[in-house]
């Protein structure tokens, strides 16, 4: 499989730590799907950890802006953590960046939610 | 690598329309720009821009049809420390006009789901042109030289 992910909770945040590639395909539906179900089942707070993101397409950042809409649109939040340089960078190419919350330390980004 | 500043085509391939393709273009584009002498970082680059060139040429261009194929043309020119690698992604598809595709960076788009590939593509090259094939179809022409401005 092209990207891993693993669901854990931090008190009331649920962190999902993703690792691999996230491109159109399997990738990008493992993503989608993830979010979808957790948010279907109530999880209002979600940390999305990309700092194992080696690659990221233009499926990629669209499901983490679906994702961020669906969230909100069930009253929560999703955030990012750990952003490698280059999934950085194309969040600011693509104007992003500002949209989301993104924390480089983890602790404080599960303490952002309160 | 030619010792001459002439052309030289160094990948010429039709290529099924599936998402395997994309991963073995990029996978054979990225060795070319690898032994023309481009950095990581623009290695990657490129590797972005010719994803986002394929999946557009088979999921857009020719819709996953297995009738229809990608053709891809490599060729490299330049002296060797100034390579230019110049890209042709051409699908069989019906064709887009780009003033109908809507601007990812609009305040009204950000928030959309897809529409960032040709965004993607131009941002990621040092040029970037979009034509309908003399055969039909989209022909894309991605061009990235070694020490150009970013």
């Amino acid at each position: 499989m092209s990207v891993k992910l693993n669901t854990r909770q931090v008190g009331d945040v649920t962190v999902v730590d993703v690792s691999g590639r996230i491109t159109l395909g399997e990738g990008s539906s493992a993503l989608r799907d993830i979010l979808r179900e957790l948010s279907a089942k109530g999880n209002k707070k979600i940390l999305l950890n990309l700092g194992d993101v080696t690659y990221i397409d233009s499926s990629g950042i669209g499901e983490l802006v679906s994702g961020f809409t669906t969230v909100a649109n069930q009253g929560g939040t999703l955030k990012l953590l750990n952003l490698t340089k280059r999934v950085k960078d194309l969040l600011q190419i693509t104007k992003l960046y500002t949209v989301f919350d993104v924390h480089e330390e983890e602790a404080h980004a599960v303490r952002s939610f309160a | 690598m030619a010792l001459d500043t002439g052309v030289k085509e160094v990948l010429d391939n039709h290529y099924p329309s599936t998402l395997e393709s994309v991963d073995l273009a990029e996978s054979e584009i990225l060795k070319a720009a690898e032994q023309s002498g481009f950095d990581e970082d623009d290695q990657h680059r490129i590797g972005m821009a010719v994803r986002e060139c394929m999946v557009n040429a088979v999921v857009h261009g020719n819709r996953y049809n297995r009738n229809k194929k990608v053709h891809v043309r490599v060729s490299v020119d330049g002296p060797a420390q100034g390579a230019r690698l110049t890209i042709r992604i051409t699908d069989q598809g019906e064709g887009f006009e780009m003033h109908q595709v809507p601007d990812p960076l609009h305040d009204t788009n950000l928030l959309r789901h897809s529409g960032r590939g040709l965004f993607l593509m131009g941002a990621f090259m040092d040029d970037m042109k979009v034509r309908k094939a003399e055969e039909g179809g989209t022909e894309v022409t991605l061009v990235k030289s070694i020490g150009a401005r970013e």
